[in-house]
């Protein structure tokens, strides 16, 4: 998997789109250059896309096709191939064409070709240069920077509400220690990879006990979660921090407390999350929550790119964060 | 014998104030006079039971330990404040840079022993110091026959500036305060609204406005009408361009 990421994933629809766009964008550009005027420019945008249509989306449809295949490959041999696969479709396509072909200006062959590979270039040139701005090491930076970000005050209350249980209830100190050090190995672990939407589930309710632990009543939690595919593969870390986030802003400035709604669901082969909290509107501390939000969102387009979304709002005193992101089964 | 020490403790976590009465009690030599689970709880607890030092949570709600100290520095017996936190930044550089007491929770028993040796009333100039950490108070307190009242910025209705004293109007009752219209303007310009060079009208409170004939003369003039109590606020001429904004 040496090439993983670096060569586009066509089988993503927003990468997939992107690239029509893209090729697009140069046939109507071409029809441009050699217009004399508008009609004319209709006129050849049409005579271009008769046959550059067919051909755009042969291509795509034979790399949707072997994109398994493709990804085996290191970078070079993947370009290599694509290049290959692209220039043999068109030629295919072409030899169809010129056989039913009933106008008498079909361009030639090699210009054909040509172009083929001069849109084939720049769009693989742009997914290389839009992966490098996304690279592993700033997407590392990223993450690092994500795990700094869990509030020292948590960790520091957390400690002190175990130390206040050790005399009078041992056993329960116990317990909050086990759940804390579960919760800093996933912390500190690589999370680059996906888990299972179960396991992120139990982490957050580990993380919910130690806050239950100093926060009592006034927390409370609902979960509804029971048409969740628990074994659908999502980015790590992605609930936990807008849990906290929850507790933070929304219940701790509360005296008597309030209730956090966790719902999880999948629909259409995809899957939301739904956070709501109390929110007061008169605290106006909202840097820390921009800061993780945009933190997740990073995080779901390096993985999903446009086939997740996040959105927040409040509204009546209650603030709610929406995620949909692709239903993903474990690979086996 | 020195009069033992009377201390109250102020947090809104249970396992922060049973941390700091097993403390205190190891200690020993020492009275817990009570626990607050707020600011607005701390100062009320303190006005009644008179501690000699209060140990004081910086993130509390209803209202924080910053402003519950502005708060209780206008007791009669203003007691030492300790504030207590887990983290935070602003404030431990705040409170180093005007020598204020702090401790880091979790607390270790010899820092609290030093700590309440050492304790002592909070200075004014240190109290303006930490002004910045808390910029907007939540309550105004009120001092009438003795005893501290709070009343929740929320609930004001309107300000109005009276000789040596400003009303405080909510839908209840006046209460009069010592403090100058124009400085409750500059911190709590954003929920209030200046309609006369006396008087400041809460924006939520301001139902709407309508044109009376109020002297004898005739002239008709612009007043607000305030949701709750049945008196209008005369909006003056220079202020009225704010009539056409609402």
């Amino acid at each position: 998997m040496k090439n993983t990421g670096r060569l586009p994933n066509v089988r993503n629809l927003g990468i997939a789109l992107r690239m029509l766009i893209i090729a697009n964008a140069a046939l109507i550009l071409i029809a441009y250059t050699l217009s004399i005027n508008f009609a004319d420019f209709l006129q050849r945008v049409a005579a271009i896309s008769t046959f550059a249509q067919p051909m755009l989306l042969a291509s795509l449809l034979t790399l949707y096709g072997v994109y398994p295949l493709l990804i085996k490959l290191n970078y070079r041999q993947g370009i290599i191939s694509v290049f290959a696969l692209i220039m043999f479709c068109n030629a295919a396509i072409y030899n169809l064409f010129s056989k039913i072909w009933i106008f008498d200006d079909l361009p030639t062959l090699s210009r054909v070709l040509f172009c083929s590979f001069a849109i084939c270039a720049l769009t693989l040139y742009y997914f290389n240069l839009r992966q490098r701005a996304y690279s592993p090491a700033v997407a590392e930076a990223r993450l690092q920077a994500l795990q700094a970000r869990i509030r020292p005050h948590f960790l520091f209350n957390s400690i002190n509400a175990v130390l206040s249980l050790i005399r009078s209830q041992p056993k329960q100190a116990e317990a909050a220690l086990e759940d804390m050090a579960d919760l800093f190995r996933v912390l500190m672990a690589d999370n680059r990879e996906l888990v299972p939407l179960a396991q992120e589930i139990a982490l957050c309710r580990q993380y919910l006990a130690l806050e239950k632990l100093r926060l009592n009543e006034r927390l409370n939690i609902q979960w509804q979660i029971d048409n969740m595919p628990p074994d659908a593969m999502i980015p790590p870390l992605i609930l936990q921090p807008l849990l906290e986030n929850a507790v933070y802003h929304g219940i701790e400035p509360l005296a008597d407390g309030g209730t956090i709604n966790i719902q999880i669901y999948s629909k259409l082969n995809e899957i939301h999350l739904v956070l709501t909290n109390p929110y007061r509107t008169q605290n106006n501390h909202q840097h820390g929550n921009k800061m993780a939000l945009n933190n997740i969102k990073e995080r779901l387009t390096l993985h999903f790119d446009l086939e997740a979304s996040l959105k927040s709002k409040q509204e009546k005193g209650i603030y709610e964060v929406h995620i949909n992101l692709p239903q993903q089964k474990q690979k086996s | 014998m020195m009069p033992m020490l009377n201390i109250l403790i102020a947090d809104d976590e249970a396992p922060a104030r049973s941390r700091l009465r097993d403390l205190l009690t190891d200690i020993g030599d020492l009275h817990i006079a009570g626990e607050a689970k707020n600011g607005k709880e701390a100062i009320l607890l303190a006005d009644q039971l008179q501690p000699d030092i209060i140990l004081l949570d910086i993130r509390m709600p209803e209202m924080n330990g910053i402003e519950a100290a502005q708060h209780l520095q206008k007791l009669t017996k203003a007691p030492a404040v300790i504030f207590t936190t887990a983290f935070d930044n602003y404030a431990i550089q705040a409170f180093d840079m005007n020598a204020v007491d702090y401790l880091l929770k979790p607390i270790r028993q010899e820092r609290l022993q030093t700590a309440l040796q050492k304790a002592r009333a909070l200075l004014p100039q240190q109290l303006s110091g930490l002004q910045s950490l808390s910029p907007q108070r939540t309550h105004l307190n009120i001092t009438e026959r003795g005893r501290i009242l709070l009343v929740p910025i929320t609930d004001i209705i309107y300000l109005r500036a009276e000789l040596k004293y400003v009303t405080v109007r909510t839908a209840e009752r006046e209460y009069l305060i010592e403090e100058s219209l124009t400085h409750l303007e500059q911190e709590f310009g954003n929920i209030f609204m200046r309609l006369h060079r006396n008087c400041l009208a809460a924006n939520a409170y301001i139902i709407g406005f309508e044109k009376r004939s109020q002297d004898e003369d005739g002239e008709k003039q612009w007043v607000a009408l305030l949701k709750h109590v049945p008196e209008t606020i005369t909006v003056s001429r220079r202020q009225q361009h704010l009539i056409r904004m609402a």
